[in-house]
């Protein structure tokens, strides 16, 4: 009995200060937000505020707001998709034809990029696309005659930059799950007289699918909540759901309306979830 | 044929990799270019990173970046090692609970993250400022710590405890010189990425960075909306190399990629 008390103690002593600390931080602060997005003002200042539901309807009313996140699902879905297509073989690659230090030298020169700064790299592009800038050099370089490029402030210049951030990730979760496939499996197949083609379509594409979907679902989640990659890179081109709920804080001021918006992106965010959570549920439970 | 396809193989991670890196190569080379329009060719010169010095408000914010890094190391590390330990040595009953909460503050969006702190923060008086960073930047810390201190744990079980016990250890005792030596390089690796977390971390210190106060990436987030100046590149080639420097030092200390 003794031993039981000393032993809840010592739980409560060792996570009650992270988890008191991630209650204030993060639980609270989202119920806050719920409670902001249905009030008609801030109640900052001493302003009086309502309870409304306004912003929530403006929501489904106004085309420019629908307009808008279907343009953020649209980047998420291209800027995945583009991950998927340039990291999947590039994992395979690296888990199945290459071996010892070359590979792990290689893997780290994947993973290095993703773990540093995310705004520098950003802005590391628009020296590449902007105007003049070394794609246009390389291009005058080759066709002097050529017309300058202009990537920067254009939609695929986004994407690129999108692309560039979460590639890493895509070829790390991939990579695992392609790297824990046993050889002999492979093998066996083609000993039943798989072809090449077979082998990856029915051996190795079912078994590292819930690396490349845990991929997929980190990839898309945060590029819809992007909206520094689009500001810079975008310009004009870069009006998405994200941008929109930037300027609810840092320039129009209506924070109720940031709230909404941004709750109803945190239920896209949750519904993508609960519709793959049995198989993140298998896939994370090794934490 | 065999051959072949092992050139496609090299051909295709090499080109994926210049992908990777050109951007970042090329800001570095225009950081010291002399040329304030990045005119090409490249004339040589570091007149951009002697500026750098000069400049007051790029140098505070380094300062606040840089001292709001380590505390939250500090304060991330602690924390997040308590519960790690509490997560390998003990099975309690919502346990479960304690583990997921530990996914939404890295897998929900920072923007919703960063403006849910901001509003709630406003709303009972903390504010904004650095302290509120702080509050931020532990929060986000702390999965990662756990995770990492988490792996190292798995690695050994109570039995190491329990062998210096029977050998007259007090528990103290058993901690210090058993446990914690074991764990260290795992906490010295978490340590580091918590390091790196906060000095990298911008969608939460711009939400809660009040004006006349900011971190270096809020400051060259601004300065970039302003117009592009080759004393960005400056800056940015620091904080890359520097953040690229501390990832490596981690690599050593821990595998990443699941093989330990």
């Amino acid at each position: 009995m003794m031993q039981e008390a000393r032993r809840r103690v010592a739980i409560g002593f060792l996570t009650a200060p992270a988890y008191v600390w991630l209650t204030v931080t993060v639980l609270l602060p989202l119920s806050a937000m719920l409670f902001f997005s249905f009030l008609t003002v801030a109640p900052i200042n001493g302003r009086e505020a309502q309870l409304t539901t306004e912003h929530y309807l403006t929501f489904i009313d106004k085309d420019f707001y629908r307009t808008l996140t279907w343009r953020s699902l649209r980047l998420g879905f291209d800027v995945t998709l583009a991950c998927v297509l340039v990291g999947y073989p590039a994992a395979l690659a690296l888990a199945k034809h290459v071996k010892g230090r070359w590979r792990e030298a290689i893997f780290l020169l994947i993973i290095l990029p993703f773990w540093s700064n995310a705004l520098v790299r950003v802005y590391s592009w628009t020296m590449v696309m902007r105007e003049g800038g070394f794609l246009d050099w390389v291009l005058h370089w080759m066709a002097p005659d050529a017309p300058p490029f202009g990537l920067l402030f254009t939609y695929p210049a986004i994407v690129i930059g999108l692309v560039h951030s979460y590639l890493p990730y895509v070829v790390l979760t991939c990579y695992i799950s392609l790297e824990a496939i046993d050889d002999s499996l492979m093998e066996a197949a083609r000993s039943l007289g798989a072809s090449t083609l077979q082998v990856f379509w029915r051996v190795i594409l079912p078994l590292s699918l819930p690396g490349l979907l845990v991929g997929v679902i980190l990839t898309f989640i945060p590029v819809i909540g992007s909206f520094m990659e689009p500001r810079i890179l975008g310009g004009r081109a870069g009006i998405m759901l994200g941008t929109v709920i930037e300027d609810q804080f840092t320039t129009v001021f209506n924070w109720p309306r940031g709230a909404a918006l941004s709750f109803i992106m945190l239920g896209i965010v949750l519904l993508i979830f609960a519709a793959s959570a049995p198989l993140l549920r298998s896939r994370l439970k090794g934490l | 044929m065999r051959d072949l396809g092992i050139w496609a193989v090299r051909l295709y991670l090499g080109l994926m990799l210049l992908f990777l890196y050109l951007p970042i190569v090329v800001m570095v080379l225009l950081a010291f270019n002399r040329s304030p329009l990045y005119q090409l060719p490249i004339v040589w010169d570091t007149v951009w990173f002697q500026s750098l010095i000069h400049n007051d408000r790029l140098v505070g914010a380094g300062l606040n970046s840089v001292g709001l890094a380590l505390v939250n190391m500090v304060i991330a590390t602690a924390l997040g090692t308590m519960v790690a330990i509490a997560f390998a040595r003990y099975q309690f009953r919502g346990k479960a609970v304690l583990e997921l909460l530990l996914f939404p503050p890295i897998t929900i969006p920072w923007l919703i993250i960063g403006i849910s702190m901001l509003i709630f923060f406003f709303w009972v008086g903390i504010g904004r400022g650095l302290h509120a960073m702080l509050l931020g930047h532990v929060a986000l810390s702390l999965p990662y710590v756990i995770m990492v201190v988490g792996a190292r744990l798995k690695g050994y079980g109570p039995a190491l405890e329990e062998a210096a016990a029977t050998l007259g250890a007090s528990p103290w005792q058993a901690f210090w010189r058993v446990s914690l030596p074991v764990m260290a390089p795992g906490v010295a690796a978490a340590a580091l990425f918590a390091f790196a977390v906060s000095f990298d971390q911008f969608v939460i210190s711009y939400f809660l960075a009040p004006p006349g106060v900011s971190t270096l990436p809020v400051e060259i987030y601004a300065a970039i909306r302003k117009g592009f100046t080759p004393e960005i590149n400056a800056i940015s080639t620091i904080i890359i190399l520097f953040s690229m420097g501390l990832m490596l030092l981690i690599a050593r200390l821990y595998r990443f990629g699941g093989e330990r």
